[in-house]
């Protein structure tokens, strides 16, 4: 696949892998913002490619995962409500609440429906006119655009049965909450390359400067991330803090401008409280009141949600790069997969699904394996 | 920072009045909606998130990743430039 | 016996603790909550050696007559089939439910022979989807060169079925001296699978509602009935072979781990795959590792006759594409384990549920 391909090349990998060993001489840790890019440090196997001194932490861009559990809650009780039909991206549906999932809640009869787009959501909402739809729209800032064009669209055509509950989040606001946390070890960020194609990379500098850390804004192939680090890693060694864009062939510094002026039409910035870490002022989207009419937070009211939080998960430290998910005593025993006490595991770009599903919880990886010296890789048989 | 996939435009058209289009993923054709990226055309590829266009992907730029690399066999690398633009 | 008790008798278990009280969708998919079903509850609960064992097909020794000869194995083997749509490019409920019973025999290295097909059918079912249906599993009979000799039907209440269930039980003969097992693969031998990997699911997935795509992808549902005799003929030290339905290449490779108490090690870059299906697979974020086949084998062969074997294959049409995708291991018994693109290596776990695509 065009574009992908030449992204995953061995040699490429190789050279890039070689590279970084021979400019760092003393630890670093970086942090890689995004889920999608952890998922690829895993899949890939990154980290051991990587040489010792290099460690990296995995960062809060699980949007899934940082979904509030009273937003949860608040989707559980509106997808209950006879006549609606509720729309969701397929990785929410497993997302624990505080009384089940929306998976669980659909195969009790509700009418809970996967869609791959907000824009077929619009559609259903067009097809139903005596049904309630309501589209479930998370994300960060990429996803802003397709859920923002949803809303835009439903205005225009007056689908007065179509609405939203949103519960958008920032990247900005998140790495300089994890900046400013008392133990935070993050020297350098691999930027989030997907944001950053919507919003461009213009906001991250005033962050580079004030923390003194090197930002640069990286794609999510292997070859894109071995970049990625290897230009945090210069910059380190150097002693510079700049904002760099390794992802120059999606991200322009402005971003998308009519993205930014469609975002800004439809949504304001408030305050969000993120899952795990807690509420960080200024950091989500929320409906203009020109658009009330399609917000189901307003359409739908539910009673005061209680909310109900495993003990045992760790999962605000994991998303913050404190802890790593072996660090956490439920994983892989009585967290997994099937039975995830967190968002972090069931969500796949989670930290901890990401471990879980490549083996990290087995005995010979994970927090017991020794870290590989570089040794021959792109070796093929 | 979700999953965007690259893909080739193979068509354009408007629907209910905004730019759609027939994206080609390696052979599996997904309609997309292109109303973010009105200049791309045909033949040109777009980064794809949830069904929405969201950046036209810069040939130029791509090659030079692997330009970057090549350069990194004759000189020593500590001493090859980013090719990278920082901020102004 | 209490389920933790079961556990126990079983030995130390690898799986997590389940505390489900209700059957999931989960369970149904192949993966790992399926493997905890059948080891907690159906293998205790029948008790027998036959059973146990967990092979694709039963090979039972019929006794033989006054004069001491041993009788005939029969392989016997049972599959239930409910896929949704009925209809899908490339096949339909019919064609899976002939193929995937006529497989799981071949693949345990005997001749089908035998099919029974008995229907759970819902009350408002077009008489013409049951007659396409039929006619498709007539022609994918007469192509693996098997009759369907007894069956049964019956009809349910609208609403309290799902259009067509159907399951077919098959019978074939294994040839004196053959013994394939799941338990038999060596460090050393090679894995090779038969053609490209994951068409299956991913045109079935392409066709439900809210991922519908423009390009027709086709199931690759096909007998294998005729292939593993031209494998089994050139290549008679093969040790094994699965057919990786539900849950995949993956699914079927850790099942083999796990039984012969080796490991797997496979390489990324040369698993074949179809363009189409990669690029499903990408913007599903689906791994196509864990996606149903249902015209494809894994086989094991010692090394020394792995290229044989491949040629044989790849000169027959349902195997043109087969690959060796890796080998068996004494490292890390139980486990499979992937060699990356890019080098980096990862474990390939057993599916846990049922797949979502991704979005992010």
């Amino acid at each position: 696949m065009k574009f992908l391909d030449e992204y995953r090349d061995a040699d490429a990998a190789k050279k890039l892998a070689a590279a970084i060993t021979r400019t760092v001489t003393r630890p670093w840790t970086i942090m890689e913002v995004c889920g999608g890019q952890t998922h690829t440090i895993v899949k890939y196997g990154i980290d051991e490619v990587l040489p010792t001194e290099i460690e990296l932490v995995h960062g809060p861009g699980c949007p899934v995962c940082v979904t509030a559990l009273e937003m949860i809650d608040r989707a559980h009780a509106v997808a209950s409500r006879p006549g609606v039909i509720f729309c969701s991206f397929g990785d929410m549906l497993r997302v624990p609440g505080s009384r089940g999932d929306l998976l669980q809640l659909k195969s009790q009869g509700a009418d809970v429906r996967i869609v791959y787009s907000p824009l077929d959501a619009v559609t259903l909402a067009a097809a139903n006119p005596d049904r309630q739809v309501v589209f479930f729209a998370i994300g960060f800032e990429t996803t802003a655009p397709p859920n923002a064009m949803a809303v835009w669209l439903a205005k225009r055509r007056h689908l007065k049965n179509f609405s939203v509950l949103v519960s958008h989040v920032l990247v900005p606001p998140a790495i300089t909450a994890i900046l400013q946390s008392p133990g935070n070890r993050v020297q350098g960020f691999l930027g989030p390359g997907h944001v950053c194609t919507v919003m461009g990379y213009e906001e991250y500098i005033p962050i580079a400067e004030q923390f003194g850390v090197p930002i640069v804004i990286t794609g999510f192939e292997p070859v894109d991330m071995l970049q990625g680090v290897l230009w945090t890693v210069r910059q380190l060694e150097a002693g510079r803090a700049i904002v760099e864009n390794q992802y120059s062939r999606a991200v322009r510094p402005d971003g998308n401008l009519q993205s930014r002026r469609l975002i800004e039409e439809v949504f304001e910035i408030c305050d969000r409280k993120w899952r795990g870490v807690g509420l960080i002022p200024r950091s989500g989207y929320k409906l203009r009141p020109e658009y009330r009419e399609h917000d189901a937070e307003l359409i739908f009211e539910v009673a005061d949600i209680e909310t109900q939080e495993s003990s045992v998960c760790i999962s605000g430290d994991v998303l913050r790069g404190l802890k790593k998910p072996h660090d956490c005593p439920a994983f892989g025993k009585s967290c997994t997969p099937q039975t995830p006490l967190g968002a972090t595991m069931v969500s796949s770009e989670g930290a901890c699904a990401a471990y879980y599903a490549y083996g990290r919880h087995l005995a010979s990886k994970g927090a017991q394996a020794p870290r590989r010296q570089l040794v021959q890789i792109g070796a093929g048989k | 920072m979700c999953l965007g996939i690259p893909g080739k435009v193979t068509k354009t058209f408007r629907e209910h009045d905004v730019l759609m289009g027939k994206v080609d993923f390696s052979g599996v054709v997904k309609q997309v909606c292109l109303e973010h990226v009105p200049e791309v055309k045909i033949g040109e590829y777009v980064l794809v998130h949830v069904g929405f266009a969201l950046s036209h992907i810069d040939e130029k730029e791509a090659q030079i990743v692997f330009d970057f690399l090549k350069s990194m066999n004759q000189l020593d690398e500590l001493e090859t430039p980013s090719p990278r633009d920082g901020p102004s | 016996m209490s389920d933790q008790a079961i556990l126990e008798m079983l030995g130390s278990c690898p799986l997590p603790k389940s505390n489900y009280d209700r059957i999931l969708l989960g369970h149904g998919s192949g993966g790992s909550l399926t493997a905890e079903l059948i080891k907690n509850i159906f293998v205790p609960g029948f008790d027998n050696s036959v059973l146990s064992a967990l092979e694709d097909q039963a090979t039972l020794q019929l006794s033989g007559g006054n004069n001491g000869h041993k009788g005939p194995r029969i392989a016997f083997t049972t599959d239930s089939f409910v896929v949704r749509p009925l209809f899908f490019p490339g096949g339909d409920i019919g064609t899976l439910a002939v193929h995937g019973t006529v497989n799981d025999l071949a693949v345990g290295g005997a001749t089908p022979l035998f099919l029974s097909a008995a229907f759970i059918l819902e009350e408002g079912l077009p008489v013409a989807d049951l007659k396409r249906i039929v006619a498709s599993m007539r022609s994918a009979c007469d192509d693996a060169g098997v009759a369907l000799v007894t069956g049964d039907t019956k009809v349910v209440d609208r609403g309290k079925g799902d259009q067509v269930f159907i399951t077919t039980s098959g019978i074939g003969i294994v040839p004196e001296g053959r013994s394939l097992s799941i338990s038999s693969a060596q460090p050393g031998d090679k894995v090779i699978v038969s053609g490209t990997i994951g068409d299956h699911g991913i045109a079935i997935m392409s066709v439900r509602e809210g991922l519908e795509f423009e390009t027709v992808l086709e199931s690759d549902s096909a007998s294998l009935a005729d292939l593993t005799k031209t494998m089994l003929e050139a290549c008679p030290s093969i040790r094994c072979m699965r057919d990786p339905t539900r849950g995949g290449v993956s699914s079927a490779l850790n099942e083999l781990a796990d039984a012969s108490n080796v490991g797997v090690k496979l390489t990324e870059s040369t698993l074949p795959l179809r363009a189409e299906v990669r690029a499903a697979c990408e913007m599903l974020g689906l791994d196509p590792l864990y996606v149903a086949n249902e015209g494809k084998l894994i086989a094991v062969v010692p090394a020394a006759d792995a290229d044989r074997l491949l040629a044989a294959m790849r000169a027959h049409p349902r195997g043109e594409n087969a690959t060796i995708i890796g080998e068996i291991v004494a490292e890390h018994a139980g486990m499979v384990v992937m060699r990356s693109l890019v080098g980096g290596e990862r474990v390939v776990t057993m599916l846990a549920g049922e797949q979502l695509p991704r979005i992010c």
